[in-house]
């Protein structure tokens, strides 16, 4: 049973359907028991950084989510994945979960191209990072393939676990993984079939 | 980079799709739902779905349908249609919705645009306009494109973005129909002065047509159509595959 993590921020309706549409079973909560006994974790997430961890915070789970992790996989998708980070520069600086090392920043400072529009909206070309192609993640995906963003902060300085990107007019993080824990910059369940082979594949981590 | 994006349009009256619908190869040729999974088996890049009914029960129907799409269809979902309150952006929002268009409704009550922004942010908030020549100038019209609100399209839409609208879709009822091509000067109109994704509507009857538009306007992001696609005159992977053939990041 994959347990999403429900802190009352976003629209759960979709990613729960694609899970469904997998044969997957999975449990939107916010108690630690089902938590614990759920064999993966979901942690997703639209919104402001600072409110999304205040109510993350709020709902007591972070020491659980802490604990989980060193024995089973979690996902973080869109803010979701943010959150994973040390820390994140929208609208002031805030404190994240720290499971992975990097920051999250705003697109729009570090876009080469001043042309392009923030958000970074629509379909974008998921570039895997060389020697990470074998990741488990990918076990499903070919290389070319494209995914569904919807963001405008975007982490950097996370080299060292970022496992794929986007070009817009820089490598955006799309991918990241510390040991148990990965994120997704890219909606999984927006991003068609793609998407749902990605979901497949992190269920059969 | 982003791709361009092609966008079929589902106009769904009393749980059906209306308008243009002679849709080859499928038993129920006007049945949303099977639409739906047709076209996201060709390769749309997103859905958009006008609520036509005007009805209580036709808007408990589309609601329905919305939620049946939204449980097997991974792809971004746009709705419009009788959208004037933030109730009705939540009703749609819940049934899997990723996106609300506005038109009428933003007429009616600009203050729609930044009450909804701001709730849900701007990606969830798109204007639509139907625009049309009159005396030279580009001008709003509302109810379906029957009555000239007085008031200019161009500065409607810029306020529209400076309001909270995270992209645009711009109708031009000059050209619907017409099938020889989008409005591209009116698109081009509307670029200069928003900087948001603005999706063309209005115009395309050939793959060309998508071609000329993606080619020689890259503010555009997106093609928009209904017929045509609906009865098969242009497949969307077809269109796709050319569209990729002539330079143009397209997700095939």
């Amino acid at each position: 049973m994959i347990a999403i993590i429900d802190y009352g921020v976003g629209n759960l309706f979709s990613l729960e359907s694609s899970l469904k549409s997998l044969g997957l079973h999975s449990a939107v909560t916010r108690d630690a028991d089902v938590i614990a006994k759920a064999d993966r974790i979901i942690l997703p997430g639209v919104g402001a950084f600072a409110d999304a961890m205040e109510k993350l915070e709020a709902t007591g789970l972070v020491p659980v989510i802490r604990e989980e992790v060193q024995s089973k996989p979690l996902l973080g998708i869109c803010l979701g994945m943010q959150l994973l980070f040390d820390k994140s520069y929208e609208y002031g600086e805030h404190k994240g979960l720290g499971l992975i090392p990097g920051t999250v920043c705003p697109l729009a400072d570090d876009l080469k191209d001043l042309s392009l529009k923030v958000p970074h909206i629509g379909w974008n070309r998921l570039d895997l990072v060389p020697g990470r192609e074998d990741d488990p993640l990918f076990r499903y995906t070919k290389p070319g393939e494209y995914v569904y963003y919807v963001h405008s902060y975007y982490a950097k300085n996370c080299a060292a676990n970022t496992l794929a990107t986007s070009e817009y007019s820089i490598p955006v993080t799309g991918a990241v993984r510390s040991g148990n824990v990965y994120g997704t910059q890219f909606h999984p369940e927006k991003s068609g079939d793609t998407g749902l082979r990605m979901l497949k594949a992190f269920a059969e981590l | 980079m982003i791709t361009k994006r092609i966008i079929p349009c589902l106009d769904v009256k009393d749980g059906r799709v209306v308008k243009g619908v002679n849709f080859a190869g499928l038993q129920d040729r006007a049945d949303p739902v099977e639409m739906a999974r047709c076209y996201n088996a060709a390769g749309a890049d997103e859905l958009v779905f006008y609520d036509i009914t005007a009805s209580v029960e036709g808007r408990g129907i589309f609601t329905d349908i919305l939620r049946r799409v939204a449980s097997e269809i991974f792809i971004p979902l746009t709705v419009g249609g009788g959208i004037r309150t933030l109730e009705d952006f939540d009703r749609v929002l819940k049934c899997g919705a990723d996106k609300v268009s506005v038109n009428s409704g933003a007429i009616q009550n600009p203050n729609i645009i930044p009450a909804a922004a701001q709730r849900y942010g701007n990606q969830c908030v798109v204007l639509s306009a139907d625009i049309k020549r009159v005396d030279g100038r580009f001008m709003l019209f509302a109810r379906g494109g029957r009555e000239n609100t007085g008031i200019d399209a161009l500065d409607w839409l810029e306020s529209g973005v400076k309001n909270g609208a995270g992209e645009l879709v711009v109708n031009s009822i000059d050209t619907d129909g017409v099938k020889n091509g989008f409005d591209l000067e009116l698109l081009d109109a509307v670029a200069k002065r928003c900087a948001v994704p603005i999706i063309a509507s209005g115009g395309a009857g050939k793959p060309e047509d998508f071609k000329e538009l993606f080619l020689s306007h890259p503010n555009i992001d997106a093609g928009l159509a209904a017929s045509i696609f609906h009865t098969k005159q242009v497949d969307i992977h077809d269109l796709k595959v050319y569209l990729r053939e002539n330079g143009i990041e397209m997700r095939l």
